[in-house]
């Protein structure tokens, strides 16, 4: 019965004691420790979707760049082939106009060796008929002054014309 | 050589097994374990280690204060002091040839008890570790918890997410620190009763008292209307049954704290007696022999004490958060409950 009388004292200390400690604890202990804790989960909450977040956006941005990439290929590939066919055309048109160019040069080249040729020719037929003017001439003054080289000569002439 | 072993084993465990010989020498473990769970004027911390409390007394309106000493004489008997004595463990008054009066009214015992100095100390202990927490936290919030900080946070965050958030709801935040404190009071305190020369304060019906009458009092402030609309017109039950069912439930409402106040008391209670009586043994059986099997199993029992000292600050803790959970819980589904 001692064991299950509890005694006033005690209920009036432990009561008295009891709610300063609550209040004590309840103010400058649980309130800053709970306020703490939980700071610092939402922090770390905080930070694990922020890093979720960044890990987005970095495949986002990677994903862009992705296609930047892509696009910057398909343009050089545009550009490189109308470089391409420009170079291509430029030098199609380049061989022909040079050899038209060619064509009209050896055709003027021909004209002019023809035309050349034609007054070299007739620069040789007269020098051959002054020469044989001159030649003759000379002949002649030669064998005229000599009787019997008129006539051997006329005789010459005379044969041959019969052979012919 | 019986009496030497009574003082050997008293001055290295347990302090009170000098005074358990009765006048003829005989052991009687009765008395001693009685006198070791009970409350005391002083505290013997070991044989010939005695600190002396203070006795306050309020008698009939009248202070009185003055050390438990002057009960004892030189030879440590007891003696009446200023018109009063100690009588089984009791202040009474007493006429002048010491014989206690009849009349024993108006007189009420404030004394500084060994537990009350226990308690003093064990509040102090509490102070002291959880601000150096508390100033942790304060000063470096976002740091990982280091030493002390560190075995008290995983306790601190169970208490809030195991016992609190699960039995109590949204409106957990408010309870917190009363789960908090009674939790780590009855977890200090039962391990410092385990101490030698400790003070058995939770297994004292004053403290016990004192803990489940706040859970009480606690629970019926913060009753919601469909709390009180449970006791009084509990829902699906016929209008005729009221005049069964409102005093059942009235006596509901009693009956859980009185479970809080014996669970704890008799669970530490009990550890102790259990602790004692195996050391009794051997000074019952008058021989050494037993004291191997006897240490054996009180160390034994030291161990399930320290886990009992968890539990019961855990079941406390658990049940109390658990019927400030029925006080706040919103009825909206009331009929799935029950």
């Amino acid at each position: 019965m001692e064991l299950v009388t509890p005694g006033i004292g005690l209920i009036f200390w432990q009561t008295v004691v009891f709610l300063l400690v609550l209040f004590l604890l309840g103010k400058f202990a649980w309130k800053p420790i709970m306020n703490a804790l939980q700071e610092r989960e939402s922090s770390i909450e905080n930070a694990l979707s922020a890093a979720e977040k960044a890990k987005l956006e970095m495949q986002a941005l990677k994903a862009d760049n992705e296609k930047l990439l892509a696009e910057a290929r398909l343009e050089r590939d545009k550009i490189l082939k109308e470089a391409t066919d420009a170079a291509n055309s430029i030098v199609e048109t380049a061989k022909q106009k040079a050899n038209e160019e060619g064509a009209r040069m050896i055709e003027q080249a021909r004209e002019s060796i023809e035309n050349e040729k034609r007054a070299a020719i007739t620069e040789v037929k007269n020098m051959a008929a002054s020469l044989s003017l001159q030649i003759a001439e000379q002949i002649l003054r030669k064998e005229l002054s000599d009787k019997n080289a008129q006539q051997a000569l006329a005789q010459e002439y005379i044969r041959e014309v019969t052979l012919n | 050589m019986k009496r030497l072993f009574v003082l050997l084993f008293s001055f290295l465990t347990l302090t009170a097994f000098a005074e358990a010989a009765s006048e003829d020498g005989k052991f009687e473990p009765g008395a001693m374990i009685t006198h070791h769970i009970a409350d005391d004027y002083t505290w013997h911390f070991a044989d010939g280690v005695v600190a002396y409390l203070p006795v306050i007394l309020v008698d009939n309106g009248e202070f009185q204060v003055f050390s438990s000493s002057n009960f004892y004489n030189e030879a440590h008997e007891l003696v009446p002091y200023n018109g009063y004595a100690l009588d089984h463990g009791h202040i009474v008054k007493v006429d002048a040839s010491g014989e206690p009066l009849a009349d024993q009214a108006g007189l009420y015992d404030f004394s500084i008890t060994k537990n009350v100095a226990s308690l003093f100390v064990s509040v102090a202990l509490m102070l002291v570790i959880f601000f150096v927490i508390a100033g942790r936290y304060k000063n470096n919030a976002k740091v990982a918890p280091r030493g002390i900080q560190s075995f008290f946070e995983p306790i601190i965050i169970f208490i809030r997410d195991e016992i609190a958030k699960a039995n109590i709801g949204p409106k957990y935040e408010r309870y917190m620190p009363y789960l908090l404190t009674v939790f780590f009071f009855i977890w200090f305190n039962n391990l410092l009763g385990l101490m030698p020369g400790g003070a058995n304060l939770t297994g004292n019906i004053a403290v016990t008292l004192v803990l489940a009458g706040l859970t009480l009092l606690i629970t019926l402030f913060s009753g919601n209307k469909n709390y009180w609309k449970h006791i009084v017109a509990t829902p699906g039950v016929p209008a005729w049954l009221a005049p069964i069912m409102i005093p059942v439930e009235l006596i509901g409402i009693l009956t859980k704290p009185f479970s809080l106040m014996v669970r704890l008391f008799a669970n530490i209670t009990a550890g102790h007696i259990i602790i004692l009586s195996l050391f009794s043994l051997i000074f019952i059986f008058e021989s050494l022999s037993v004291a191997p099997l006897s240490v054996a199993f009180s160390i034994f029992m030291m161990f399930l004490e320290l886990f009992v000292a968890l539990l019961q600050a855990y079941i406390f803790t658990l049940l109390s958060a658990m019927y400030f959970g029925g006080a706040v819980e919103e009825h909206d589904h009331a009929d799935e409950h029950h």
